[in-house]
């Protein structure tokens, strides 16, 4: 019988104390926060329209769904961009999707840009050629946010964020990520409260870069367990003996520790020399926001 | 005595300091279409908060600033006190994050925040100098006390107003906020409510606490501001998120029946508290008679 007289108190006030990245997670609070987040910084720094890459998964499909809230569905743009070994169904998702919200779509494939590039290099590997593809998308989307005087809401997780899993000046490169402070499983539990489609929620997560590929497979354990580490790592700053007393596997959890702080340099600005009395990146410091 | 005090829950531009003296000039209109008697603008509400480098930019020197004169002139013109945020620059080049208490065309105080918060989302020690002086002041509506957001969350700075007379409470405010919870509120949010209704309840005062709102390179600010009685009890509260102005009445009279109820003031032992705080101020820094004493 649970008797509450000895429960453990609630202590959090925002430091963060659950165990995994959903248990205190509310998605109608975070949706309206991240709503407010993209009208407010698109707006005041004068734009009134958005433009995203919609490749049809989970990510972009949310991010299409606040991006509508938030500017609404004729300020929002909608690019599909798929390369000849994408899978079909991920036009036809990211389609739906923008049918859903009544977002206008542009639809390029990528295939002659990309392709006439590698005839250089034939036997480019297929890492280079992933990174090519999200470079080009890249490209359009803000050749796209000129032309439609639009900014580019990217669609990265805080997932893949802190490991690194996404192409720096590719899929990273965007005005905002209105997603940088969600895990993936918060992302999926906001997709449920936004109405995503059911067909999106349940296909597993992939780059689609590839024929097959998948991010799980690629990372080489589940969205739960990688959520569940960098929560313990990052929001919680435990160690990495603490997270194996809590019954993690040592190497696993040395691992992820590892693919974060390697992958720091794609979170960050270019490196710049420090010579001068005042440098970018070291003591010239303004935020974006400056003036706005 | 009744009065009206205003919350002006604003969102600042971050470094514009004319256009954002534009919306306080338009705010105290709006206030004084109501009758208002004061109203409090929330932290830095004239240039916003993350200013880094631009802290010396927006700087004021208040005896000279012409931004200040005009506030002063607001104040005068309206018959309105005004509670406003700035950065202050000293005669000495130090940089503070100062409220500004002007009333009958007069700046009748300054509090320099105490408190700068330097450590995980905040920077203020970087580039503000840190008040070290704090008192209650008198106005035409009694004696106040201001702080600054921080300030707040150091229990010793309301208690050290309250000792001094204050009988309402300014908090300036900026403050950010963070946890997402399940239940669907802000951990932020239900720590400001707690802060600023067990220091009403434990000081039998007024606490008037005004947030700004809007968001500064993705922190979002959350505005909640809220008027709560001596008797610790949340009045009147303007919404979450949103720009909003909100009037509310004070009446001295639930000062003296709050203490009545509570004579918590009476009771306390301010020569205890010295008499404990010089032997733990000794021990911590290890002075000893040679010392010259405390």
């Amino acid at each position: 019988m649970r008797d509450d007289t000895i429960s453990q108190p609630r202590t959090e006030a925002f430091e963060s104390t659950s165990r995994t990245a959903f248990e205190s997670f509310n998605p109608a609070l975070a949706a309206e926060l991240l709503v407010r987040f993209i009208r407010e910084e698109v707006t005041k720094v004068g734009f009134e329209r958005g433009v995203l890459g919609l490749s049809g998964g989970l990510d972009s499909s949310v991010v299409a769904h606040l991006t509508a809230r938030a500017l609404g569905p004729e300020n929002t743009y909608a690019v599909l961009m798929p390369y000849r070994t994408s899978d079909p169904t991920s036009v036809s998702d990211a389609q739906l999707v923008a049918d859903q919200l009544g977002i206008r779509t542009i639809l390029i494939e990528i295939t002659p840009m990309v392709d006439a590039y590698f005839e250089r290099f034939p036997d480019a590997d297929r890492v280079r050629r992933g990174n090519v593809m999200a470079r080009m998308r890249m490209l359009i989307l803000y050749d796209l946010s000129a032309a439609l005087r639009a900014l580019v809401i990217g669609t990265s997780n805080k997932t893949e964020l802190l490991v690194g899993y996404g192409t720096i000046y590719g899929d990273m490169a965007a005005a905002m990520w209105p997603l940088g402070d969600l895990y993936k499983t918060e992302v999926r539990r906001l997709a449920q409260y936004l109405g995503v489609p059911t067909r999106v929620l349940e296909k597993p997560p992939t780059a689609d870069l590839w024929v097959g590929q998948s991010d799980e497979e690629e990372l080489g354990l589940s969205y739960d367990t990688l959520d569940a580490l960098l929560v313990g790592l990052v929001d919680r700053r435990l160690s990495v003996e603490a997270l194996v007393e809590e019954g993690y596997d040592e190497a696993l959890v040395r691992r992820v520790a590892e693919m974060v702080r390697r992958s720091q340099f794609k979170r960050r600005t270019p490196l710049c020399p420090k010579i001068s009395s005042r440098s970018i990146g070291h003591d010239f410091r303004y935020k974006r926001d400056w003036g706005s | 005595m009744r009065f009206k005090i205003a919350l002006a829950q604003i969102r600042p531009l971050l470094g514009d300091v004319a256009r954002n003296l534009t919306r306080h000039l338009e705010a105290i209109a709006r206030a004084a279409e109501q009758d208002a008697d004061l109203i409090v603008f929330p932290e830095l509400s004239l240039t916003g908060y993350y200013l880094e480098d631009l802290v010396p930019d927006v700087a004021l020197d208040l005896a000279r600033s012409e931004v200040v004169t005009a506030l002063r002139e607001a104040s005068r013109t309206h018959r309105m006190d005004i509670a406003f945020g700035c950065v202050e620059v000293s005669e000495d080049f130090r940089f503070f994050n100062s409220a500004v208490y002007v009333s009958q065309g007069e700046i009748v105080h300054v509090h320099r925040k105490i408190y700068l918060p330097t450590y995980g989302m905040f920077d203020e020690g970087r580039y503000l100098a840190s008040g070290d002086v704090l008192r209650a002041f008198d106005t035409r509506l009694g004696r106040l006390g201001m702080l600054i957001c921080e300030d707040m969350w150091h229990p010793s700075s309301a208690y050290l107003l309250a000792q001094d007379g204050a009988h309402i409470l300014l908090c300036l405010s900026a403050g950010p906020g963070r946890g997402v919870r399940g239940d669907g509120k802000l951990g932020s949010v239900e720590t400001w409510e707690v802060i600023t209704r067990s220091a009403a309840q434990a000081y039998l005062l007024y606490v008037v606490y005004v947030n700004r709102v809007g968001f500064e390179d993705g922190a979002v600010f959350t505005g909640g501001s809220v008027i709560v009685d001596p008797f610790g009890r949340p009045m009147a509260r303007a919404p979450l998120l949103e720009e909003a102005l909100l009037v509310g009445e004070v009446d001295t009279a639930e000062i003296r029946r709050a203490r009545t109820f509570y004579p918590l003031l009476r009771d306390e032992r301010l020569d205890l508290v010295l008499r404990e705080l010089k032997r733990i101020y000794a021990r911590r820094y290890h002075l000893t008679a040679s010392d010259g004493g405390f």
